[in-house]
């Protein structure tokens, strides 16, 4: 049954460690996500451009001046984290939908939240990561002092897999609808609003030389609650729009 | 107790049910109503500082409490339909987000009347309002996501795992924008400033909220009803139903 498509041919593997424990299973998830998105550099590469160009529209559109920029720039690396991670998003779970790579998996009697949890560290790894690493240039480009570079990297690290984790429920919400991007963002963007807070607040605290570590406790609690509840969330979503 | 609730799951007999249970809470909305605007208007002091402003308190406040409740039992009921897949759990949820969602443009929109005698403008980043911003919001995502699906149970179901993540979700905004807006404001002017109401305004308020709360159940079963018979419209019933009004 496997075989004859390439995004599907590591069920095989997957079938082999079904009797084994779920770790493993869940590393080949990931492995095979991997697989698929190596093969199209897009996912990498879409998001980060996306990022980078709304970032760069701020100058233009608000002000080029160096001090308000700092002044914004937690804010628009937020919001611009926000928009890109929801636009990688679809990439993971769209095709595998519509080939029906998915229904594969659940017949082979792997769990929702697995796939669920792979896709969303895949869909980090893939996307949340490097918009991470640019972080960095960005802030430089925006003036912020080298304080709030680091907060920025440290808060975008907690919080862009809650934003993968909280965005996957959103994404196995829509799947297969017809407008699914427009509804997608309807319904995650306001999920995602404790991350945008307290992510924008820890880069702002600590570029004016306040404490910042209430607010990465906090984003750090939003990771193990989302760690913890988004994968069933989003398996319970997936097998909606499966059946 | 069983039997009771079987009966419940039955749209045929809750349609029956709530047709007798409506002319008094129609009665009851409209009396209770009608003691709150007395009370309200009539018998309740202006605020020595907002004048007579602050009779907007008495729609404003219900309505935001509503707006949430509407969610609580849009939620919960959604999650009864998702796990023992009762249909008449979800007609109860979906027939609850369109009020939940009026109520909460409701308390935005006197929010902002209240606002300009009292801030001096009709928008202000305040905690509350910001919260029921967002609120309406995801009312509205329910109702969008509601409507983008063909299949009425799968549209059932992803709209009801949706209405539960909002409501892991409420208190964690809520706190977040609260977190946020002291933050960001050093003295926000609260609303309540005054620490013990006045009893004659408490009276008038209370009688609102309980107002409220029965109009909103009225509103819901005349919701209900007309959901029923949107979806059951092919079964027997519905049809003697139909034709028993037209002869």
């Amino acid at each position: 049954m496997s075989d004859s498509n390439n995004s599907t041919n590591v069920h095989s593997n997957i079938d082999d460690s079904k009797n084994e424990n779920g770790k493993s299973q869940l590393v080949s998830l990931i492995k095979r996500e991997m697989a698929v998105v190596m093969r199209s550099q897009s996912e990498f590469v879409y998001p980060l451009a996306f990022f980078v160009i709304v970032t760069s529209l701020f100058p233009l559109a608000v002000t080029p001046d160096p001090v308000q920029l700092a002044f914004i720039a937690p804010g628009v690396l937020w919001v611009a984290v926000l928009l890109s991670v929801l636009m990688s998003l679809n990439n993971f779970y769209q095709a595998d939908f519509e080939e029906g790579g998915l229904e594969q998996l659940l017949v082979c009697g792997v769990a929702g939240h697995q796939i669920v949890l792979a896709k969303s560290i895949a869909n980090w790894l893939a996307s949340g990561l490097p918009l991470v690493i640019v972080t960095p240039l960005i802030g430089y480009l925006f003036n912020l002092d080298p304080q709030g570079i680091k907060i920025a990297v440290v808060s975008l690290l907690i919080g862009t897999p809650v934003l993968s984790l909280i965005g996957s429920i959103g994404m196995c919400l829509t799947l297969g609808l017809r407008n699914g991007g427009v509804l997608l963002t309807l319904l995650v963007l306001p999920l995602f609003i404790p991350v945008l807070i307290f992510g924008s607040s820890a880069v702002q605290a600590a570029s004016s030389g306040l404490d910042y570590s209430g607010q990465l406790a906090i984003l750090l609690a939003l990771l193990i609650l989302s760690l913890l509840l988004a994968p069933f969330a989003g398996s319970a979503a997936m097998k909606i729009s499966i059946d | 107790m069983w039997i009771w609730f079987y009966q419940m799951a039955s749209p045929k007999w809750f349609y029956q049910f709530t047709d007798k249970l409506l002319p008094w809470f129609r009665g009851s909305t409209l009396v209770l109503m009608l003691i709150g605007l007395a009370l309200g208007l009539l018998f309740s002091p202006a605020d020595y500082q907002q004048g007579n402003t602050v009779r907007i308190m008495y729609i404003h406040v219900p309505a935001a409490f509503l707006s949430m409740f509407a969610y609580v039992v849009m939620a919960i009921s959604g999650a009864i339909g998702f796990v023992w897949r009762i249909k008449m759990a979800h007609i109860v949820s979906v027939s609850c987000a369109p009020i939940g969602a009026i109520f909460t443009l409701l308390a935005l929109i006197t929010g902002a009347i209240w606002g300009k005698p009292t801030w001096g403008t009709y928008w202000e980043w305040d905690a509350r309002l910001t919260s029921e911003l967002i609120l309406f919001f995801l009312y509205i995502g329910f109702m969008a996501l509601h409507n983008a699906f063909d299949d009425r149970t799968s549209a059932d179901r992803a709209s009801a795992v949706l209405a539960l993540v909002g409501l892991v979700n409420i208190p964690i905004i809520h706190f977040s924008v609260e977190w946020w807006n002291t933050l960001h404001q050093g003295a926000t002017i609260s609303k309540f400033e005054k620490p013990s109401m006045d009893a004659d305004m408490l009276k008038a308020l209370l009688v609102f909220i309980v107002a409220f709360q029965v109009y909103f159940f009225t509103v819901l079963m005349q919701r209900i009803k007309s959901e029923i018979i949107k979806r059951e419209k092919m079964t027997g019933w519905v049809k003697k139903l139909v034709e028993g009004k037209a002869s």
